[in-house]
């Protein structure tokens, strides 16, 4: 779902030829985050249009871009309302945003305003001056842990239907007992759940302290301390069959591995390159080891474990 | 708290001080403090903390930076591979994010 505000100029109290301009993407979000960090300062907002998408990640794609600024600032008349030729743009935007083409083209001059938009009363008081502080992007624990819900929906929705498939594969195995099958689906989900908690709720909470530079090292580790807990928690329920044992070992560190490096979008610190070795390494051994701790579930399985 | 860094080495900024005029643009826009001053011009200071966001080379009029700017993340490249449509980014701007 998108949140959208039609791109254009808009005004905060009771902004005049010399109020500052701020400009914003057309997330809904976004214009509300910079209205709410500006009470009792009268300006001017310049919407970019970016299909509904935040300043960073549209400045990514482009369309928080310098042609989109240019265009918006002559299609909504700016130079004729404001006196100055001053724009405040958000950090967050520079990667689209070029300001010197921006000048040479439309006349304004960008200015770019901090991380934060709860920053910008200090900036605004400060002469527009960020402090480094203000100029970097940090990734807190609060920050880390709003996250978490984002991670947890995508992989219980992934993890459901397989719950669902290995429950009628037992069916089947197990000569058609639903008791016996679910007691071997109680591993399933129990191994599926400690993999979401480790790769998806441990990992993003525990980042700097996990070892391992590689997200999907500090989701093997998360794992494997899940992994021993799911064992002790279900051992009794196959009498320590070596095989379902086996398989709880080796598929829940795999699985968590894989959604903890799923959290390398969501992360502020990691580069495309960066991923793209992680992934070069990772995803086979993740790929392979889930694939070998299902042959070892089918295993069990058929050994009546 | 230690900042968080990811791997060493990997990222593919480049910076020539011959093209540099020293105009500072790159230190207002980079989130991760990648460059400092250093007589009049830049230099890059903590070069495995670049993200490969893009802004400094958008912003360098004398074209000095070079990276090849994209996202870190994971499960766009997978969707990617999968041949799905990328679902990106929806999230508020205090958390720059390519979530769901
Ligand atoms: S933006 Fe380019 S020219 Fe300006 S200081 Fe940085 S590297 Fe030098
Ligand atoms: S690409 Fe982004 S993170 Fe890297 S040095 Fe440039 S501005 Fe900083």
């Amino acid at each position: 779902m998108r949140y959208r505000v039609d791109p254009g100029l808009y005004t905060i109290g009771d902004a005049g030829p010399d109020s500052p301009v701020f400009v914003t993407a057309s997330y809904k979000m976004s214009f509300d985050l910079l209205r709410k960090a500006l009470p009792g300062i009268s300006a001017w907002v310049l919407v970019l249009d970016t299909q509904g998408i935040n300043v960073w990640c549209a400045a990514g794609k482009g369309t928080f871009g310098t042609d989109e600024l240019v265009g918006r600032i002559q299609s909504s008349g700016l130079a004729d309302v404001v006196s100055h030729r001053r724009l405040i743009v958000p950090q967050l935007g520079a990667p689209g945003i070029a300001a010197h083409e921006v000048r040479k083209r439309s006349g304004f001059q960008v200015v770019y305003g901090p991380v934060r938009a709860d920053d910008l009363p200090a900036f605004l008081k400060d002469g527009l001056k960020a402090t480094g502080r203000m100029r970097t992007k940090h990734f807190s624990f609060m920050e880390r842990l709003a996250l978490v819900p984002m991670e947890i929906v995508p992989a219980v929705k992934g993890a459901l239907p397989v719950a669902a498939a290995l429950f009628v594969l037992s069916f089947f195995v197990s000569g058609f007992s639903a008791p016996r099958a679910l007691g071997r689906t109680i591993v399933v989900l129990v191994s599926l759940s400690a993999s979401i908690i480790a790769g998806a709720v441990l990992t993003p909470l525990l980042l700097p302290w996990l070892p391992g530079r590689a997200f999907s090292t500090k989701g093997f580790y998360a794992g494997l301390l899940l992994a021993v807990c799911a064992l002790l928690l279900t051992g009794t329920l196959y009498h320590s069959n070596m095989a379902m044992v086996l398989a709880q070992l080796v598929s829940i560190p795999a699985l968590a591995a894989y959604l903890a490096m799923n959290f390398t979008g969501a992360s502020t610190f990691t580069s495309l390159s960066g991923v793209q070795k992680e992934m070069r390494f990772a995803l086979p051994l993740e790929i392979g080891a889930t694939a070998a701790g299902l042959a070892l579930w089918i295993a069990a399985l058929l050994m009546g474990g | 708290m230690r900042p968080l860094l990811y791997f060493s080495d990997v990222v593919t900024l480049t910076f020539d001080a011959d093209k540099c005029t020293g105009c500072g643009m790159c230190l207002a826009v980079c989130p991760r403090e990648v460059l400092r001053p250093s007589n009049g011009k830049v230099e890059v200071a903590w070069r495995d903390a670049c993200i490969e966001c893009g802004a400094c080379r958008r912003n360098c009029p004398g074209g000095a930076l070079k990276v090849k700017p994209g996202v870190g993340c994971a499960s766009a490249m997978i969707d990617k591979m999968l041949g799905r449509k990328k679902a990106c980014c929806v999230d508020d701007d205090s958390s720059p994010s390519c979530g769901q």
